[in-house]
């Protein structure tokens, strides 16, 4: 069990967030408050989602991930979500999520 | 259902602090039945749920005590009950709805029930407005060998 966090570099119009831990109720506001200050601050054209590094997520997460989806429409920017693991990939599925966010998983997740 | 080989039960403040360790002490309980890992993630995300609306719908972030019974029978079903004392459900079908929130504009998806009747064999909530919920999900932990 790991504390949620995350780090976040911008580049050229990319933001991307790296999320680290667990991301349940607990967890969610301040990632929320945190993320949103990332997004407002940067207005990136793409806001990259790393998922990579969560061990568990449950559907605060999803709540977590459909709002920083919603803010970041409403600064006409596109949110991608890049390597989710089975466990929550499956929980992205459930709540059709996959169909309005763009999901990837890239080479690195591959190795 | 037969007497169960094994028993654990834990009482938790109704505290979003006490989430992860919820989901971890019924894990680690029910790694006794070897599971794979992807229904060990099962069990951590339904757990997680549950004891979530506890302390959001039931007792409204304001504390309580949220009862976890664990039991595991011989053909390796997992029952997880998790009780509280808090407000209770009016509607427990419109609950179970996907989507449905008894906490809107909190960023709360409403999708709690059907995670937790997704990912198990069986949920069953029973609920008394004023006295309290009892959520009660079997988990079949399949024989791998």
């Amino acid at each position: 069990m790991q504390n949620a966090k995350f780090t976040s570099e911008y580049s050229e119009g990319i933001l991307i967030i790296k999320l680290f831990g667990d991301i349940d109720h607990h967890s969610a506001k301040p990632l929320r408050e945190g993320i949103d200050s990332e997004i407002y601050l940067y207005r990136a054209a793409t806001v990259m989602l790393d998922l990579s590094n969560i061990d568990f997520m449950d559907s605060s997460g999803l709540g977590l991930i459909l709002g920083r989806y919603t803010r970041i429409q409403e600064l006409g920017g596109t949110l991608v979500i890049t390597d989710p693991s089975e466990s929550v990939e499956r929980i992205l599925e459930l709540a059709g999520t996959k169909k309005l966010i763009t999901v990837k998983h890239t080479e690195r997740s591959k190795i | 259902m037969k007497k169960a080989e094994n028993e654990l039960s834990i009482v938790l403040d109704a505290r979003s602090v006490n989430e992860g360790f919820a989901r971890y002490a019924v894990s680690a309980f029910a790694s006794q039945l070897d599971p794979t890992l992807e229904e060990l993630a099962d069990i951590r995300t339904v757990v997680s749920e549950a004891v979530t609306n506890a302390v959001v719908h039931a007792y409204k972030e304001g504390g309580g005590k949220i009862y976890i019974n664990v039991k595991y029978y011989e053909n390796k079903t997992l029952r997880i009950q998790i009780r509280d004392k808090g407000c209770g459900i009016a509607d427990i079908k419109q609950a179970l709805e996907p989507f449905y929130t008894g906490a809107p504009g909190t960023e709360r998806g409403g999708m709690g029930f059907t995670i937790m009747s997704n990912f198990t064999d069986k949920l069953t909530v029973r609920s008394t407005i004023g006295k309290g919920t009892t959520v009660t999900m079997d988990k079949r932990i399949k024989c791998h060998f």
